[in-house]
C-alpha cells in the first residue's frame, strides 16, 4: 500500500473506544501541559508513593518521595478532618533524605481510602481558595478603578 | 457523640473564642487548631466543601507589579503554610546557573564570582512559561541545552586607565574606566529564536543595573559566558521567584476595663501609630452607671481603631497601670499575606501558582494512590 493511502484515511473514531470507565483509567497517567509552571516539579523526578511494611487495612503508613511538610502537614490536616479516621500524623524521617511518612489509622473504612480522600478534598479546597482569590482580586481592581 | 445522639452546636461567641491564639506577657496559649471530628464532644467537625466556602474568604490591600497583601481567613494554618512554602520554594524563576570562565584576573576568586552573578535576579519578558525546564544532567552526561531552556549571557569587562583623568585623581571611578563591575555589564546574548520570543535584543538583562558585582584595577580583565536555567527556590535561593512571601495572624485587643485620661494617653503609644485612638467620653458613657466611666465626662479614653496595624510587641502587657485592663490576642485563622515578588512573576499570581501547584501535586499523588496494591 502506498504511503499517501494511509495518510488520506481518517482516523479511527477515538471516542469510539471510550467509554465513562476508562476516563477513570488508573493506569492511565494524567496528560500534564510540560509548559505550565504548575506541573513543573512533577516532570523532574519521580514522586511515588508505597505503602511501609506492617501495614494492615484500617492501620496503614505510606512512603512518599520527594515530599516534605508542604504537602505532609497540608494533608494531614485535612486526613484529620475525616470523621472516620482514628489517627493521622505525618514525619520527615530523616532531614537528609527527602522522605515524607504518613500514618493513618481508622475507625471505618480502609487507610487508604481515607488518604484518596484527603487529596480529594485538598483538591476541593484549592480550587475554592482559587476562585475566592480571584473573586477578590477583581472586585479590589474595581474598587482601585472606581477611586 | 452528644449522650442522646444530638448534634451539640457551638454558639458563635464559642466559636469567635476558640479562634483567638491568646498572648501573655512571658506566654502564648491555645496556639493548635481544635476544629477536628473527635475533639469536642458532639460537634461536627468533619470536613465539609460548603462550611469551607462559607469560612474562606479573601480581602486585598494592595496590588501592584512587585507586591501583593491580602488576608486569606478561615483555612488552616497546614494550608497557609504550604501555600507560603510553595511561593518560596517550588515556583520556577530563572537564575544563572553555569558559569563559565575564560580569563578573572580580579581579585574575586572564580567560586566566589559565580555564587555573586548566580544572585542576581534577571528579568524575564512574557514570564517563565516561555522557557521549558533544562533537566539537571546525570553524571558524565553532557547538558541538553537549547533555546527553549537557556538563556546565554556574557560579562567581558576590562579596567584601564583613563586617560582624560585629571592628574593625581584619587577617585577610581574618575581615573579608571570599569573600575567597578555592574549588573548592568552583562550582556544576553540570544540564539535561536529568542529575540523573536522574548522581544528584543535587550529583553533580558539583570532586574536591577546597578548592583555591584566586582571592583577592579588597571590591567585586571574578566572574560565569562552564563548559561541562565529554569529552577526551584528549594535546590537554591537564586531561584525562589520571591523576596520573601510571608504572613502574620490579625492581632487582637481587647481593652476590658476603661483606660482613661493620661493613662490612655500612655496607653496607645505603647502601640504603633494609628491603632489606638482617644476618643472623648460622652455625657451618656459617663451617665451609665457600672460602666467605669462615671464623673469623667469629657476625659479621654483608649479606643481600639486598627489592630491589623499592631506588631504585637506586648510593651502594654509591661506596665502596672493596664494589668487585667488588656488582653491581647492573634485570630488564628486569618493570615494577612504578604508576596513580594523578585521581578519574573507578577506578585499577585504567585499565589494562584502555588494553589494551583499544590492542587496538581494532590491530583499526580492521587493517580498514584489508587494505583497502589489495595
Amino acid at each position: 500500500m502506498a504511503p499517501t493511502a494511509t495518510a488520506n484515511e481518517s482516523p479511527a473514531p477515538v471516542d469510539a473506544d471510550f467509554s465513562m470507565n476508562d476516563a477513570a483509567d488508573f493506569d492511565q497517567p494524567i496528560e500534564r501541559d510540560e509548559n505550565d509552571p504548575a506541573n513543573r516539579g512533577w516532570l523532574q523526578g519521580a514522586h511515588s508513593i508505597k505503602t511501609l511494611p506492617g501495614s494492615s487495612e484500617t492501620a496503614a503508613s505510606f512512603q512518599f518521595v520527594k515530599e516534605d511538610h508542604t504537602l505532609g502537614n497540608a494533608l494531614r490536616y485535612i486526613i484529620m478532618k475525616n470523621p472516620d479516621v482514628e489517627f493521622c500524623g505525618y514525619s520527615i524521617p530523616h532531614p537528609s533524605e527527602e522522605l515524607m511518612n504518613i500514618r493513618i489509622q481508622t475507625y471505618e473504612g480502609t487507610a487508604l481510602d481515607a488518604l484518596e480522600k484527603g487529596l480529594s478534598d485538598l483538591i476541593a479546597l484549592c480550587d475554592e481558595v482559587s476562585a475566592k482569590y480571584v473573586g477578590a482580586r477583581e472586585a479590589f481592581q474595581s474598587q482601585v478603578a472606581a477611586v | 457523640m452528644a449522650p442522646n445522639g444530638a448534634k451539640v452546636v457551638a454558639s458563635q461567641a464559642e466559636l469567635d473564642r476558640r479562634k483567638v491564639v491568646g498572648v501573655n506577657l512571658e506566654t502564648v496559649t491555645d496556639v493548635t487548631s481544635t476544629d477536628f471530628p473527635g475533639h469536642w464532644p458532639g460537634e461536627d467537625h468533619s470536613w465539609s466543601i460548603e462550611k469551607f466556602r462559607e469560612a474562606c474568604s479573601v480581602q486585598f490591600y494592595k496590588r501592584s507589579n512587585l507586591e501583593t497583601e491580602f488576608s486569606l481567613i478561615g483555612v488552616d494554618a497546614s494550608i497557609a503554610n504550604a501555600y507560603r512554602r510553595i511561593m518560596i520554594g517550588e515556583i520556577p524563576s530563572l537564575a544563572i546557573e553555569r558559569v563559565y570562565i575564560y580569563n578573572n584576573t580580579s581579585i574575586i576568586q572564580d567560586e566566589v564570582l559565580s555564587a555573586r552573578l548566580g544572585l542576581i535576579p534577571l528579568t524575564l519578558p512574557g514570564g517563565v512559561r516561555k522557557l521549558k525546564w533544562c533537566a539537571k544532567p546525570e553524571e558524565g552526561e553532557e547538558v541538553e541545552s537549547n533555546d527553549s531552556n537557556t538563556i546565554r549571557l556574557s560579562l567581558k569587562i576590562a579596567c584601564t586607565h583613563n586617560r582624560d583623568a585629571a592628574p593625581g585623581e584619587r577617585d577610581p571611578l574618575k581615573a579608571y574606566h570599569h573600575a567597578h563591575v555592574y549588573a548592568r555589564d552583562i550582556k544576553w546574548i540570544p540564539f535561536g529564536n529568542q529575540v523573536e520570543v522574548f522581544g528584543g535584543e535587550d529583553a533580558i538583562t539583570a532586574l536591577n543595573p546597578d548592583i555591584l558585582i566586582a571592583k577592579m584595577r588597571p590591567g585586571q580583565v574578566m572574560d565569562i559566558e552564563m548559561d541562565a536555567i529554569l529552577g526551584v527556590g528549594s535546590d537554591h535561593t537564586k531561584y525562589s521567584p520571591v523576596a520573601p512571601a510571608s504572613y502574620r495572624l490579625l492581632p487582637t485587643i481587647d481593652i476590658l476595663k476603661p483606660i482613661i485620661g493620661a493613662d490612655a494617653e500612655k496607653f496607645s503609644r505603647c502601640f504603633p501609630p494609628g491603632v489606638i485612638e482617644l476618643q472623648p467620653i460622652s455625657k451618656k458613657e459617663a451617665a451609665k452607671a457600672g460602666s467605669g466611666y462615671e464623673g469623667h465626662e469629657g476625659e479621654k479614653r483608649a479606643v481600639v481603631v486598627n489592630a491589623m496595624k499592631d506588631t504585637v510587641s506586648r510593651e502594654c502587657l509591661r506596665h502596672d497601670e493596664f494589668k487585667d485592663k488588656v488582653r491581647l490576642g492573634r485570630i488564628r485563622d486569618h493570615f494577612i499575606f504578604s508576596v513580594e515578588s523578585v521581578g519574573q512573576w507578577n506578585s499577585d499570581e504567585l499565589f494562584l501558582e502555588s494553589v494551583a501547584l499544590l492542587r496538581n501535586k494532590a491530583e499526580a499523588l492521587q493517580a498514584q494512590v489508587r494505583a497502589l496494591p489495595q
